[in-house]
């Protein structure tokens, strides 16, 4: 009894400790990645190249998935607002929802799950096979030349990614409200154009999008770079990556919301 | 004696999670020379060179390279004497996302400013000493495991280094490979001027080509000297390591409890 | 990949997705031009501001001049203090009054200014002497009951 009560407490206690330990590795890396991008901006084309397979190949998603989130609040917004008479209001909640929270956490999430486990098991193939360990031995440091241009393509890539969302978003919301229910073109824009504020509104869903860049490129690019050199580890860091990043999106966007969209 | 040693390995011990690798080895290799290491599989080879070129930092002792101590080296200049290093990996580690020119190109692109038709007779004269000329255009998903491993060894030398390390450069490869991946590696070291140090648990290939042979056994260097000293020598491990003998000084069968206590049989014979 | 291709393609990425916030600016919102450089703030008291919202916005005429900056509360006097950011192109007399309207039944509240007569302008820091506040439909359903039943008692009294 009082073992197996020792025995949990311990667990608990190892399980704090590795947590810990985790976090302060993830920072010093990410610490590392800033520390040792100057080199990209004699070389951008390192960028590009990520940039083509972190942005350029997420854009289908993004576009088809947006599409379908802005129709299907178009239609329910319009059955909610229909009850209050208000329907005209339909641009203003399909554009807000978007702008604020949907465009840039729905973005994050698809983004997460499409770049960032590419991203990680890219990298955590590269440690399995020692192309990372047969880089640093050639003298060329694998954080500089293989992971901070995925870490800024993904930075890079995510706001412009989330303005995408949020712009087809509004659009399938404009499809279903007034090309299939028929509201009014007009009102549907003016009204949305009145309630909706560059700086409060799409700006800041702009900034909550690129702090998720960050969070998703650092988590991706960690779990690849730290990765068991095994099959398993691999396929157990690419995991992790949707989990742990799915996380982090969420909690951030609370965090972020309550500073942004208080009073 | 000293003055030539380009690698010199004093009292060097290594551990890790709390368990000793290495525990004392000294070593020296003198340039020009081919200088195996061998040893039984997980006896910490592998990790004496990652401990040479400065991936692992030792727990005690010093490792030497062309006068420079690299366990006290900062990134920096870890990075400038790695310049003066290669390193063939035992699967060739090349980059799957490169082309077989691009990845021997790929030290030249960031260690120079050539220019590109430079480059080019570079690196295809590379890889006609290691004859794969013609696998130029290939990408590594296409090559066979005895001639990825000849690419990455072109990449290895693309900046002509002064050491070479071979991680068991004769595992897993046919007859011919075998003897061909022997031939080159005396061949680029004397032809290059490089030191190459071979780890290997290869008895015949790698007493063929070397000058100088280090034994390892738990930990430390059991018996050193030249491929003929160490086939004359009556230590037993050495004998039965050389030979090939299934049991000896290290045993079959991994420390364990009594057999038939394992099985539940002890009891009948009290 | 070619170079060329992969460059096409990354150029048409960051087109695209300059071309979604342009979107975002021109047909979706609107940038507030009322920022700390080009307006001036001036404040208001009133007895209660029913639901007005900072950034709700300040209409004269029924033409937005400006936004509500900030909202707090005087705890000597135990009211409302109310602070207004006007653009610089439009100036009030110094006697301008201030209202709280809603837009609608149940729309947005937003303050109505109605400028008076005086030759002396508002300026940055000013205050809005006269003022009324907002209409809370509570208040103003239970003095319409109120009045009713006055009136009906007032006629029982006096036969």
């Amino acid at each position: 009894m009082f073992s197996a009560i020792y025995r949990g407490v311990g667990g608990i206690g190892r399980r704090v400790r590795e947590g810990v330990w985790t976090l302060g590795y993830a920072t010093r890396f990410f610490v590392a990645i800033l520390l040792r991008s100057g080199d990209l901006l004699r070389r951008p084309g390192l960028v590009l190249r990520e940039l083509y397979y972190v942005g350029v190949l997420s854009v289908i998603i993004i576009l088809v998935s947006s599409l379908f989130v802005g129709m299907v609040l178009g239609l329910q917004g319009y059955e909610t607002l229909k009850i209050y008479g208000s329907d005209s209001a339909l641009g203003v909640l399909v554009a807000l929802s978007l702008t604020r929270e949907l465009g840039p956490v729905v973005a994050g999430l698809l983004f997460a799950s499409r770049a960032g486990t590419a991203i990680t098991a890219e990298v955590g193939l590269m440690k399995t096979t020692e192309q990372l360990s047969a880089m640093e031995i050639m003298a060329v440091d694998p954080i500089a030349r293989v992971v901070a241009p995925r870490f800024w393509a993904g930075v890079i890539s995510m706001p412009l990614l989330a303005a995408m969302f949020t712009a087809t978003g509004i659009f399938g919301g404009y499809l279903v409200g007034v090309v299939l229910i028929g509201l009014d073109d007009g009102t549907f824009w003016s009204q949305m154009q009145s309630a909706v504020e560059w700086h409060h509104d799409v700006l800041n869903g702009i900034i909550k999008s690129a702090v998720f860049g960050v969070a998703i490129s650092v988590i991706a690019l960690f779990e690849g770079f730290d990765a068991q050199p095994t099959a398993e580890g691999v396929a157990l860091a690419t995991t992790r990556t949707v989990v742990v990043s799915s996380l982090a999106i969420l909690g951030l966007d609370f965090v972020l919301t309550a500073f942004m969209f208080k009073g | 004696m000293t003055d030539d040693a380009l690698v010199e390995i004093e009292d060097l011990h290594f551990a890790y999670g709390g368990k000793a690798v290495l525990q004392g080895i000294n070593l020296r290799a003198r340039r020009g020379q081919v200088v195996a290491i061998m040893g039984a599989s997980g006896g910490g080879k592998t990790t004496l060179l990652r401990l040479i070129c400065g991936q692992l930092r030792p727990t005690a002792g010093r490792v030497r390279v062309a006068g420079q101590v690299v366990n006290e080296l900062k990134r920096r200049e870890l990075y400038r004497l790695r310049r003066r290093m290669g390193m063939l990996f035992q699967f060739g580690a090349l980059f799957t996302d490169m082309s077989v020119f691009d990845n021997v190109a790929f030290q030249l692109r960031e260690h120079t400013d050539l220019p590109a038709d430079m480059i080019r007779d570079l690196v295809l004269m590379k890889l006609h000493a290691v004859g794969l000329r013609g696998a130029a255009g290939l990408m590594p998903a296409q090559l066979s495991g005895g001639m990825a491993r000849r690419a990455s060894l072109a990449r290895a030398i693309a900046l002509d280094p002064e050491l070479m390390m071979y991680d068991e450069p004769f595992t897993g490869l046919d007859p011919i490979s075998l003897a061909v991946a022997g031939n080159l590696i005396r061949r680029l070291t004397d032809t290059l001027g490089m030191t190459s140090l071979v780890v290997t648990h290869d008895v015949q290939e790698s007493f063929a080509i070397c000058d100088y042979v280090y034994i390892m056994a738990n930990g430390v260097i059991a018996a050193e000297g030249t491929p003929a000293d160490i086939e004359k020598s009556d230590l037993p491990f050495v004998r039965q390591f050389v030979r090939g003998e299934i049991d000896g000084p290290v045993p079959f069968h991994m420390p364990a409890p009594d057999y038939a206590d394992d099985l539940g049989l002890g009891q009948a014979h009290v | 990949m070619q170079r060329g291709i992969l460059d096409f393609w990354v150029g048409l990425f960051v087109i695209g997705g300059i071309a979604a916030l342009l979107f975002l600016a021109i047909k979706v919102s609107t940038i507030n031009t009322v920022s700390a450089s080009n307006s001036y703030a001036v404040t208001a008291d009133f007895n209660n501001i029913g639901g007005l919202k900072v950034r709700a916005p300040v209409k004269s005429a029924g033409v937005v001049v400006g936004r509500v900056a900030k909202i707090s509360f005087d705890n000597n006097k135990f009211e409302a203090l109310v602070t207004l950011r006007l653009d610089n192109r439009y100036q009030f007399p110094a006697d301008t009054s201030a209202s709280i309207l809603t837009s609608g039944l149940l729309g947005e509240q937003y303050v109505a200014l109605e400028p008076g007569g005086d030759t002396k302008n508002l300026a940055n820091g000013s205050k809005i002497q006269i003022t009324q506040s907002a209409v809370v439909l509570e208040n103003l359903i239970s003095q319409f009951i109120y009045n009713k039943a006055q009136e009906k008692g007032a006629g029982h009294a006096n036969p």
